[in-house]
């Protein structure tokens, strides 16, 4: 074991004298973060939408096609999440290998504007992560195959640090009572996340966060609180929070500050990697969820 | 008689329930009826003088000149409630007593003068924001919405309808003829600077603090729509104001039912019904359209 450790570390020392950094882009923060897990020094990674943006909605600048020009490998989540990249990817004229992380996760369908379409934020299982991170490791393998007992090595233990988060975040949720697992939500994008700790994200009915809302929109929130049994609230783009603490006034239930869900956070802010945002996403359910 | 009579009870319980089972039911209602019935109180008042006074789009004007006081506050201490509602106390303030100041000591009328102020006020806001490269629209953050009204927002209105009243009770004589006939005012006392200044902090306060608790239009429109149709039912001042009063406090209270059975913005439907009495004042009162016409319609004839 050691002496594999001592040749994998001396042969990443040597590639790194002898060579330049692969240029690699993803689409997404999350992405990128665990490329730089598995890839360390040998690769150098940019996300095309920034921390704390939303990759539904991205628009593209010009500066995108550049990066991607430069790159010698890109990552992209699929699902529908970030189709743009294809079409950016091609008119920037980049030629190598486009890496779909989800290939092998077994996806779930869910209700967006009345149709059904697959869920895209696979990652918000911890077990689908480790996924992510072997397609990321045997790609990186196919471009720089002189790295990549490096790279297999980075990913193992990546694998092993998800994997022990993974069962310590079971574990935390198995503990709380059955009647403290119902949360509204305006996020859509933890349906993984609900379905592997066992946790109920129900969505507002007839509630738009843009619009001032209308007292009837409010009363039907409050009766929906009450009816479901709902102990925690969280919301998501909420200019003015005002309307969800009286509603969290009128039902007594918590209202949680908003989770992290397509993107990762700034580097001061407590969701600056995937490992970080899935501790801190935890820690804020279970506070609000940990009792009425 | 008998399955008549529970019909009779029946459709009782459901009127009853129609009228006030939302406020029996909700907190949230009964906060945003007595926020906003007292805000009624002490806007409505001011805002028959603002007609009177010919200065009935101040409010929207100065619902603009806030900006750089919210904007400031914004600045010192981040998104806080309480110095950018200061912020934009002074701002407003200072705004409506240098365009009072303008009108005053010279040749510009204070409509003239307000709008000038105003539109400088508003730019200088937009300029800070730019500075800062901040894309939050703080205005946005800065109004809230009537049935979002905690402990503090009920409180502060309140205390601006208090102070409202007990201003109006004392200054009401110098108010009265600083309004109505400010020359004369000026030639028995002093007082007129005093009274004018006193009548602009209370504009400014009641638009602040409605502004901060309850958002501009749901503020403006009760201030100034109950003050315009009260112009159609009477003549003098104290009966204005209690009429405008009246119809502030029931334009509250059907908006917000109007806001629950029928799903609309509540700010909105406030306003709206509040804008209904002002038309109905206008078909149905004897100086409205199909009522006495004044003198002027003979000369025309003639």
């Amino acid at each position: 074991m050691i002496r594999t450790l001592a040749f994998v570390l001396a042969l990443g020392i040597s590639s790194m004298a002898s060579a330049a950094p692969l240029k690699a882009v993803a689409s997404i923060t999350i992405i990128a973060d665990m490329v730089h897990e598995v890839g360390g020094n040998l690769v150098e990674v940019q996300s095309i939408v920034g921390p704390n943006g939303d990759a539904h909605s991205y628009e593209a600048r010009p500066q995108d096609s550049k990066t991607l020009n430069e790159a010698q490998i890109v990552f992209i989540n699929g699902l529908g999440l970030d189709p743009w990249i294809e079409k950016l990817t091609t008119s920037s004229g980049f030629k190598g290998p486009l890496v779909v992380v989800t290939k092998g996760i077994k996806t779930h369908q869910f209700d967006e504007d009345g149709k059904q379409v697959v869920d895209p934020h696979a990652w918000q299982d911890l077990s689908n992560g480790q996924i992510y991170v072997t397609n990321i490791a045997q790609a990186l393998c196919k471009v720089d195959a002189g790295n990549c007992k490096v790279f297999q090595a980075n990913a193992t233990a990546y694998s092993a640090k998800l994997a022990e988060l993974d069962a310590d975040i079971k574990s935390r949720f198995a503990a709380l009572p059955a009647a403290n697992r119902q949360v509204i939500t305006t996020h859509d994008a933890f349906g993984y996340f609900a379905k592997a700790y066992g946790l109920h994200f129900l969505a507002p009915e007839g509630f738009a966060t843009e619009a001032e809302p209308s007292a009837a929109a409010i009363a039907k929130l409050v009766r929906q609180i009450k009816h479901d049994n709902i102990t925690a609230l969280f919301f998501e783009n909420m200019s003015d929070n005002r309307v969800i603490e009286a509603i969290a006034a009128e039902t007594g239930v918590r209202a949680g500050p908003p989770l992290y869900a397509d993107a990762l956070s700034n580097p001061n802010e407590p969701g600056a990697t995937y490992l970080a945002m899935f501790k801190y996403n935890t820690d804020t359910l279970l506070k609000a969820l940990a009792g009425k | 008689m008998r399955p008549q009579k529970i019909v009779k009870e029946m459709s009782m319980t459901t009127i009853i329930d129609f009228l006030f089972g939302p406020f029996i039911d909700f907190a949230f209602m009964r906060h945003a009826l007595v926020g906003s019935a007292a805000l009624a109180v002490g806007a409505c008042p001011v805002g028959v003088f603002l007609m009177l006074r010919r200065m009935s789009l101040a409010g929207d004007a100065l619902s603009h000149a806030i900006l750089p006081g919210v904007a400031l506050g914004f600045f010192v201490s981040g998104l806080s409630l309480v110095p950018m509602a200061l912020g934009g106390l002074v701002a407003g303030l200072i705004v409506a007593l240098l365009s009072g100041l303008v009108a005053r000591n010279t040749v510009q009328k204070e409509d003239a003068s307000l709008a000038a102020f105003y539109l400088v006020s508003l730019a200088l806001g937009v300029a800070l924001i730019s500075l800062r490269g901040n894309s939050i629209d703080l205005t946005h953050i800065l109004f809230g919405t009537v049935l979002a009204l905690d402990r503090q927002s009920l409180l502060m209105i309140g205390a601006v309808a208090s102070i409202t009243l007990v201003a109006l009770a004392l200054f009401w004589r110098a108010l009265v003829l600083e309004c109505l006939d400010p020359t004369f005012l000026r030639t028995v006392s002093r007082a007129g600077p005093l009274a004018h200044s006193v009548f602009l902090i209370l504009v400014v306060l009641n638009l602040v603090g409605g502004f901060q608790a309850m958002g501009t239009l749901l503020c403006v429109g009760l201030m100034m729509l109950p003050a315009a149709a009260a112009r159609f039912w009477a003549k003098r001042l104290e009966a204005l104001c209690l009429i405008a009063m009246a119809i502030g406090i029931v334009s509250c209270w059907i908006g917000l039912l109007v806001s629950y059975h029928l799903n609309l913005s509540s700010g909105a439907a406030i306003v709206l019904v509040a804008g209904m009495f002002y038309l109905a004042s206008l078909i149905f009162s004897p100086r409205g359209v199909f009522g006495q016409k004044p003198n002027r319609a003979q000369h025309k004839a003639a």
